[in-house]
């Protein structure tokens, strides 16, 4: 009897004291620090992973603080490590050049749990994650429709420079484009620069002068292109976020970034002590990306249809990008 | 079938050219304009970016790019007026003030695009013009006489800077000043009031040129002008401080970067080459410089501040 | 180009005589512009609802206020010393170097090369190969820039602005092709960027626990090297005369076109070290950009010239200069993580401080008007000139 009551209160308490702990880790508030290049209101790159983590701020309390437009590496190097000193749980690194950076300052703070993306790869550190879209898998997608739309047989897109996340996405394009038609005239113009807004219009224009009457294109400049398309109201598939605003009467869809889903699991780990190793994947599968169409341009209902058709393959895997 | 197609890309390349050269043409001609006073002016690009958001922002809530025009221009005239005093006033170092003001206008632009719009949304543009008969014909209708106003305003502006420059008596006093402020001083012109005049008419231009790139391109973004402000300076050398000589500069700047566009989208440029490729209007423009080299002088008072009686 | 004369009498390289007020009031008046631009500063972190007293605190605190934040500022000075120190050269010979960012990165370019292809070499070898690999690339840079000049009469602020597209092209080519690091190859995300450096190559950090290093020493003794050069060496003379009066200098025998290639080779070969210092010095120990120039050089090749300016065009001066701007950028971004304000805030208070206190010097000039002794290149030039 007396053993059973000592065994009693030894549960209770344990639970007790665990139990103040384990609503705190749900409850605690969380400091993200989010260190990235351009500017956070881009609608593009940047904007995506800002969103996201605002979008969880929904549903936990996080001290959210920000540093962008830091395209200088050295500076957002700095940065990474001033809010890790800071004591800030998680920092996330979003932009792919900042990794050779985060390799050597990581191991500096192993309580730390950083977050470099967009990248596969975590150098085997126990404290960093890593996260990346299969923004292929969307340009897929809108490669198919957009073949599927075009009435003169081309197809264009602006790029900024051949690397990363534009790169993804442009091949994935392309190779849907080319699977819905083979005979498909894939034009992709990179203009070389992530900030020329002009040349990126004036790339528009060239395209649809080479005959594309379907546009898209990805990263910060291509806005230029946007406008260009939508004086000529040519359509356009839009990626990394929902572009419908910039010009409603051309855009056909977005390829928008949930990064929530990736950060969610993150903080999930990190509520449970893992503070990285893994790498992580926003996909059509997993609703970390989204196709969003806009209701307000008159689509062919059997381009949609096609559409529609072409996520649910994906995400059976029964089409597969191969990137 | 074929040919007709070439002298189409050929004409819609140089129809892009003159697109992409106009708004260094007109920032251009401000600086040009400035530097034959004797000042030099390294912010431009700041000027340039705050009239762009100036512009953007009084199109976005009147909808008339008229006004988004005439709002940068007038921001322009207003930057002229504080770079006028800090440097003939205040005989500030020309190279870094203008350094100073080039930041100025990067953050500050930046900033309040941050705070007041936030999110890019979207304006419409100018219309491309159209001529009764000019517009139609085949091949010159679409190359010269389809573009916005913007444009005709940009090139119609060089012959009338000539004018100034060269047939007027303030042309005359500008360049007096210019070359030998104490000899124009000793004869009666203010030297004070005609450099704070270019600078002023410069800097105004140089907003001018900021507004009618964000109406183009119906969007005002950070650093939208990316750096088009410290190549619209290196023109004015290349065109020896004449209007003309800065119009075939920026057009063939222009140029060029339609050539290159027109090369990579009709692949004849391979994705590996494009950053060699984005080289060539560079390149171009110093070996352009190269054959036309004449032994030209710059305004010999440029960016010595003037002192009066020593 | 005259702005080698549009200083102020009493810029370093004459003699001046003041008194000790006149010389606290010469330092006080720069700082009271900066107390101005902050004061619009202030007004601006307030109307976006962040706490000025608090973020200039941090701001002063994280540049100078710790032994770390100490060694923060002298890192990021020692690019703005570098390129300072040239075109104070180049300035002296009055050629206008805007080359800076693209000297930069060419230099950085070479010595990467360097470290690549020799990446087994002890560090007592490899290192001074790579920044003399720097200074080489930067001084091809800046030199065909001057020929161009000096033969085709090709006005240099045209060819430097240009030859920094031409740099950042170049750059993206080789980091995006030749020298891409190899796992990202593999990878095929193509990130811009070379493979982790030999470590040989590092340079040596000074105290232990911080990130100051070797750099700092380096661009210390080029400093007083360009002094040395200037005023002690034949070939300095002949750069200042050339800039003081080259009509008068070519009557004297000296060859304007040479010496103009000549300025600009060592303006690019400071930028080069800088360049180099930066890839060798910085936290990956690789060279990566994102595409533009600024990416990877901070704009030190344009931030260099205002060091410069602010210094008087002196060597020596250039060093509390970049001292200073090189706190102002560190602080500046603490003080943006500090007050969670935009970024471009921070761009724009740098550009209010370099104007105001540039404005300031005109208050310098009537507060305090100093005597002048005549220099030796007066002698050149009869009359002087006002300025």
């Amino acid at each position: 009897m007396k053993r059973y009551f000592l065994c009693l209160s030894a549960v209770l308490l344990a639970l007790i004291i665990l139990a103040p702990l384990s609503s705190q880790a749900a409850g605690k508030t969380l400091r993200v620090a989010i260190i990235a290049p351009s500017a956070q209101n881009d609608l593009a790159f940047t904007q995506s992973i800002v969103d996201g983590i605002k979008a969880i701020q929904k549903e936990r309390p996080i001290e959210l603080a920000i540093t962008d437009g830091t395209f200088v590496v050295e500076d957002a190097a700095a940065a990474i490590r001033d809010y890790a000193k800071k004591g800030f749980d998680l920092v996330i690194a979003h932009g792919s050049q900042y990794g050779g950076s985060l390799k050597e300052i990581a191991p500096d703070f192993p309580n730390t749990a950083f977050a470099w993306g967009t990248s596969a790869d975590t150098f085997g550190l126990a404290n960093v994650s890593s996260y990346e879209a299969a923004s292929d898998e969307g340009g897929y997608v809108m490669g198919v429709m957009a073949a599927a739309m075009s009435k003169k047989g081309g197809v264009g897109v602006v790029g900024p420079i051949e690397v990363g996340d534009a790169k993804l996405y442009v091949d994935g394009f392309v190779k849907g484009a080319k699977a819905q038609n083979p005979k498909i005239r894939a034009k992709v113009n990179y203009i070389g620069s992530f900030s020329d807004v002009a040349l990126a219009a004036e790339a528009a224009r060239a395209l649809m002068a080479a005959g594309s009457d379907v546009l898209t294109g990805t990263s910060q400049m291509v806005v230029g292109a946007i406008g260009a398309a939508r004086a000529k109201r040519v359509p356009w598939f839009a990626t990394q976020a929902n572009q419908t605003e910039l010009a409603p009467e051309i855009v056909v869809a977005s390829q928008v970034y949930k990064w929530e889903v990736v950060l969610k699991k993150i903080l999930a780990d990190m509520d449970k002590g893992i503070k990285g190793g893994k790498k992580y994947q926003i996909n059509l599968a997993n609703g970390g990306i989204v196709i969003e169409f806009n209701d307000g341009y008159k689509l062919d209902p059997k381009v949609r249809e096609l559409g529609l058709k072409t996520i649910a393959g994906i995400k059976d895997g029964s089409i597969k990008t191969d990137l | 079938m074929a040919d007709s197609f070439v002298a189409l890309i050929i004409v819609s390349t140089i129809a892009s050219g003159i697109r992409l050269a106009t708004p260094f043409l007109l920032a251009s001609l401000g600086e040009a304009l400035g530097q034959r006073s004797g000042v030099l002016n390294l912010g431009v690009d700041g000027v340039m970016l705050l009239g762009a958001f100036c512009a953007y922002y009084t199109v976005l809530q009147t909808n008339n790019p008229y006004y988004g025009l005439l709002v940068g221009i007038g921001i322009g005239l207003l930057l002229g007026l504080f770079y006028g005093f800090i440097t003939l006033n205040l005989q500030a170092e020309q190279g870094v003030s203008g350094i100073g003001i080039y930041l100025f206008g990067l953050g500050m632009s930046d900033l309040l695009f941050q705070k007041f719009v936030g999110t890019p949304r979207p304006i419409l543009p100018f219309m491309p013009l159209h001529f009764p008969v000019l517009s139609d014909l085949p091949v010159l209708g679409e190359m010269l006489f389809q573009h916005s106003i913007i444009v005709y305003i940009a090139f119609g502006l060089v012959p009338v800077m000539s004018f100034i420059l060269y047939k007027t008596t303030y042309g005359l006093n500008v360049r007096a000043i210019g070359e030998n402020p104490e000899a124009a001083d000793s004869l009666g012109v203010s030297v004070m009031a005609t450099r704070y005049s270019a600078i002023i008419i410069g800097n105004g231009l140089a907003g001018l040129a900021g507004a009618a790139l964000a109406i183009e391109l119906g969007i005002f973004q950070q650093n939208l002008t990316n750096a088009m402000g410290f190549i619209a300076i290196a023109l004015v050398y290349f065109g020896a401080w004449t209007p003309t000589g800065v119009m075939f500069g920026s057009f063939l700047f222009g140029l060029v970067q339609a050539i290159v566009l027109q090369c990579k989208t009709f692949g004849v440029i391979p994705r590996s080459a494009s950053d060699l490729a984005a080289m060539a209007p560079a390149i171009i423009t110093i070996l352009a410089l190269i054959v036309v080299a004449k032994r030209f002088k710059q305004p010999a008072a440029l960016t010595k501040p003037y002192v009066r009686g020593g | 180009m005259g702005l080698l004369r549009a200083h102020c009498p009493g810029a370093a390289g004459t003699n001046v005589k003041t008194n000790n007020i006149q010389t606290i009031v010469r330092l006080l008046i720069p700082i009271g512009a900066v107390l101005l631009a902050l004061l619009i500063g202030a007004v601006m972190l307030l109307s976006l609802g962040a706490d000025p007293v608090r973020g200039y605190a941090t701001m002063f605190g994280a540049a100078f206020g710790s032994l770390e934040g100490f060694s923060e500022t002298t890192i990021k000075s020692i690019p703005l010393l570098l390129v300072g120190v040239g075109i104070c050269i180049a300035f002296r010979a009055n050629v206008i170097n805007i080359g800076g960012e693209g000297q930069m990165v060419a230099g950085a370019l070479l010595a990467t090369i360097i470290a690549l292809a020799f990446p087994a070499l002890p560090p007592l070898v490899l290192i001074p190969i790579v920044l003399l690999a720097g200074a080489a690339g930067g001084a091809i840079w800046g030199a065909m820039a001057g020929a161009l000049k000096a033969w085709f009469n090709v006005s240099e602020i045209l060819s430097t602005i240009m030859l920094n597209i031409v740099a950042v092209q170049f750059m993206n080519f080789l980091l995006r092709g030749p020298m891409m690091d190899p796992a990202e190859v593999a990878r095929g995300t193509g990130i811009p960027q070379t493979m982790r450096l030999s470590p040989n190559a590092d340079l040596p950090i000074l105290i232990e626990g911080m990130r100051i290093h070797l750099g700092v020493v380096i661009a210390l003794g080029v400093a007083v090297g360009a002094y040395f050069l200037l005023w002690r060496t034949s070939m300095g003379f002949r750069l200042r005369a050339v800039g003081y009066n080259p009509d008068a200098s070519r009557y004297a025998g000296i060859s304007v076109p040479k010496n103009i290639t000549a300025a600009l080779a060592f303006s690019g070969a400071m930028a080069g070290i800088a360049g180099a210092i930066l890839v060798f010095g910085s936290e990956s120990h690789r060279m990566v950009t994102d595409g533009s120039s600024m990416g990877f050089t901070g704009s030190a090749g344009f931030n260099g010239i205002v060091v410069a300016l602010l210094a008087g065009l002196h060597p020596l001066w250039s060093i509390p200069s970049a001292l200073l701007f090189g706190g102002m950028l560190v602080g500046a971004n603490a003080l943006q993580r500090a007050a969670q304000v935009p970024s471009a805030l921070i761009i724009a208070l740098n550009g209010l401080i370099v104007v105001f206190v540039v404005s300031s010097e005109y208050f310098k000039q009537r507060l305090t008007p100093a005597l002048r002794v005549d220099n030796e290149l007066d002698l050149i030039e009869e009359g002087g000139n006002n300025g």
